[in-house]
């Protein structure tokens, strides 16, 4: 099997770098929507060997970002209880709630465990039928067909101590948002490779024809992320606005077939909460009743939840593209990984924490006026 | 979102009524869910996400894609040279 | 100022007010550790020779230098691929004091015991720091076991701690390194770390990824043989190579660049790495060492490297420069830069 490297190779990627620089006659804005995509331009220097004229913003492909802070309280409440086991994916772990965060819970004696996959929980809870097992499914449609899968199979062996806490959100519905926005600036998009490798990418191309955008499905390497620009930046060039598949290897434009069967039997689409973005209509999912038990959201009673945002926080602006990290007043003072004000500057994949980790070297910080 | 990682199938197998699978990721290798990709076979490559294969990957497209960008990158030469 | 006065000086600033308890990341070797270090432990013990803060202290005694380090050894699973807690321990202690390029002498262990663990394990255990302690050359002298009741200990935890002899005009430490050194890199790394993480619950991995714990004097005689200007030696334990770096770098108020293309990294580490999101500059090494020696001298001192089995594969991987003090910069593999920050907690496996 031809290895990453072959998708990491310098000369490759400086090569698609000079046909960008010739192909791109005037300035051009596309957003990347996925997390992952972000990780790897700020961790490669992608954005370092672009020509000056292409600008990436960064989008809100970052379901650990845009979780609600109502959400993680809950999931924190949760976690709290002394009857529960919380499993999570590492990335959720040092995500800080209004008052803690799953750390501090497991320091004051929570069960708090790191998977990484869904079955690992189910086992958990196969093998401790006295606790009651709550898994933390945050994520875009990637990897609901692997926490749907968790639930089917749950209910198959009949678990009466298992439960999900959901909170998966949609991408189409997000680019539509940013798309309606007056002030959106984005002229092209990366669509993620991989929420697309299971979904497909047929539910782009009513909305390229609609707003005039190129959305190339685009993968995570340097070589696939500099030709998924590459191909935008072609579409942009000749004033076309298709959907264009650039990670062919990985995604087929139907998706994943038996994936998104599993996903419908499980999940339904509702509103959903946008951490600093605000409501978005129909753009989550949720459990459907039939397996109301194996919500956790429903299962678990902690009592009210007042949230408490960081009021210096513009994590929603950076979600959105509309401002960069650096371009905020806390950036790197009261705000750094280490003490993170919102979940952009926690999650590994949050731009504000990109950029501190990989690329602080690289541009001014605003200072405080 | 989405860490995908190539690998290879080199097991089949059935837990709990679930299609699992070995796979291989370059030397380390870890169970998997196949139930996505009912006709997977061993010795063919697949792209994991926690723990269920989502996507089969064939060596031809990695070739092809890989063979695209150098193509691409000659094709455009040649018109740079022409038009530049 | 009163104990309330002085306790409240040290839990200011931020950083330990930001956790009213202990973390696991306090423990991960990233920057909430050296918080907990530099912001409690040092103000309050106070003193020369701890204010340096490197992994040993090294001091004048009549008329020898001695350097003298303490650790202690929490592994979990006890038996993981390539090694145990035991040679673990020895071989741990012995490379901290062989980062001041002493010679190590004798060690102390102290073993906390929890009820109900198997006399079989025990066995295995010290067993292998006996065989351990006789490779290494050392000898353990004292100790002491204590037993603690079930549930409140971890099968075995054991505490050393080491004390060697440091010869003349060697003067190794981090705060030591300058500007224009060569950065040496002894071999691979991240196997210590995949090797833990494949046994980990949750986590785990079918590999044939051994820990690469071993005794790393010798190593270090070999290159002290060549030179005794070793300006500074660290041994990327936990926090990996970033760690290790970020901490040199912050020592000696010098910058770090290094090239992402040197620094080797076994297959099948990569791929771990790659399948649970993990960068391998940040996982425990327990069998190499960094050293900044001055550029001129550095090919004699890798040549006299490989040839020792510890060493085969030494390498450069960048250099200290005086730019961007306490930052460490690594040419990306297509090219551009990024920096190796310092980790906070630890790393976590991540599905992003």
């Amino acid at each position: 099997m031809q290895s990453l490297d072959s998708f990491r190779d310098e000369a490759r990627v400086r090569a698609v770098m000079e046909q960008l620089a010739r192909v791109a006659t005037r300035e051009w804005i596309l957003m990347e929507v996925c997390g992952g995509q972000t990780h790897s331009i700020m961790r490669y220097g992608i954005d370092q060997l672009l020509p000056k004229q292409i600008e990436l913003v960064h989008g809100p492909g970052c379901p650990v970002c845009v979780t609600p802070l109502e959400v993680i309280d809950r999931a924190l409440a949760i976690a709290a209880r002394p009857d529960v086991i919380f499993a999570s994916f590492g990335d959720m772990l040092r995500v800080p709630g209004s008052t803690t965060d799953l750390f501090q819970i497991k320091a004051k004696g929570g069960d708090v465990r790191i998977v990484y996959s869904p079955l690992d929980a189910l086992q958990i809870a196969r093998d401790n039928p006295g606790k009651q097992v709550v898994f933390f499914a945050v994520g875009f449609e990637t990897t609901a067909p692997a926490n749907g899968m968790a639930v089917f199979q749950a209910r198959r062996e009949g678990l009466k101590n298992f439960s999900i806490l959901v909170s998966h959100v949609l991408v189409p519905p997000a680019i539509i948002a940013l798309l309606g926005d007056p002030e959106n600036r984005v002229q092209g998009f990366l669509a993620a490779g991989h929420v697309c490798a299971v979904m497909g990418y047929r539910e782009y191309e009513p909305l390229a024809e609609k707003y005039r955008v190129p959305i190339v499905v685009t993968g995570f390497e340097p070589l696939d992320i500099v030709n998924g620009i590459l191909a935008c930046v072609r579409q942009l060039e000749a004033g076309r606005a298709e959907v264009e598949n650039a990670y062919p290897r990985a995604v087929l434009r139907e998706g994943n077939v038996a994936a998104q069967k599993l996903i419908a039997q499980v999940f339904e689409v509702c509103n959903r909460k946008w951490r600093g973005i605000g409501e978005i209509p129909a753009s989550g999912w949720r459990l459907r009743d039939e397996f109301r038990d194996l919500d956790a959201e429903q299962k678990f009673d902690v009592g009210d939840l007042r949230v408490n945002e960081s009021p210096l926080c513009i994590s929603g602006l950076v979600l959105q593209g509309r401002k960069k990290p650096n371009e905020c007043v806390a950036f790197g003072k009261q705000c750094t990984p280490a003490k993170p004000l919102g979940a952009t500057m926690v999650s590994t994949e949050g731009a504000c924490a990109a950029y501190y980790r990989y690329a602080r070297h690289t541009f001014a910080v605003v200072s405080e006026q | 979102m989405c860490l995908g990682v190539p690998g290879k199938i080199t097991e089949i197998y059935e837990v709990g009524g679930l299609k699992m699978g070995r796979v291989d990721f370059g030397g380390v290798t870890r169970e998997a869910c196949l139930e996505y990709l009912p006709d997977l076979q061993i010795g063919e490559y697949t792209i994991v996400h926690v723990g269920f294969a989502i996507s089969r990957l064939t060596e031809e497209d990695a070739q092809a894609t890989l063979a695209l960008f150098r193509e691409a990158g000659a094709f455009e030469e040649e018109l740079g040279a022409d038009t530049g | 100022m009163s104990i309330a006065q002085n306790l409240q000086a040290f839990t200011c600033p931020l950083p330990l007010r930001d956790y009213p308890n202990i973390v696991m990341g306090h423990g991960g070797g990233g920057k909430l550790s050296r918080d907990l270090v530099a912001h409690l432990f040092a103000p309050t013990f106070d003193n020369a020779l701890l204010a340096p803060l490197n992994d040993q202290a090294v001091f004048a005694l009549n008329d020898a230098r001695l350097a003298f380090t303490t650790d202690s050894f929490v592994v979990k699973p006890i038996f993981f691929p390539g090694g145990n807690i035991g040679e673990l321990a020895v071989n741990g202690t012995v490379n901290d004091l062989a980062m001041s390029g002493a010679r190590p002498l004798y060690l102390s262990a102290g073993f906390i015991l929890e009820e109900g663990f198997a006399l079989d394990d025990l066995t295995r255990v010290v067993y292998t720091m006996g065989q351990a302690a006789k490779r290494a050359g050392v000898q353990i002298v004292t100790g002491d076991t204590k037993v603690v009741e079930a549930g409140h200990g971890d099968k075995i935890y054991i505490n050393t701690a080491g004390i060697g002899i440091v010869p003349d005009g060697v003067n190794i430490a981090a705060q030591n390194a300058r500007a224009g050194d060569a950065i040496i890199l002894s071999g691979a790394i991240g196997l210590h770390g995949i090797a833990i993480l494949s046994q980990r619950e949750g986590l785990r991995f079918d590999s044939e990824i051994l820990s690469d714990c071993a005794p790393l004097h010798d190593l270090v005689a070999a290159m002290l043989a060549i030179t005794r200007d070793i300006h500074a030696l660290r041994d990327p334990t936990r926090g990996g190579i970033a760690s290790a770096l970020n901490e040199i770098a912050d020592a000696a108020k010098i910058g770090i660049e290094i090239d992402e293309r040197a620094i080797p990294v076994p297959r099948d580490v990569a791929s771990a790495c790659e399948m649970l999101g993990l960068d391998p500059f940040y996982v425990a090494n327990e069998g190499k060492l960094i050293a900044f020696v001055p550029d001129e001298i550095a090919p004699r001192v890798i040549e006299a490297m490989r040839s020792n089995p510890l060493g085969l594969d030494a390498t450069i991987i960048g250099h200290a420069v005086a730019q961007h003090s306490g930052m460490v910069v690594a040419r990306t593999p297509i090219g551009a830069t990024r920096i190796v920050d310092m980790m906070i907690g630890e790393q976590l496996p991540r599905i992003c």
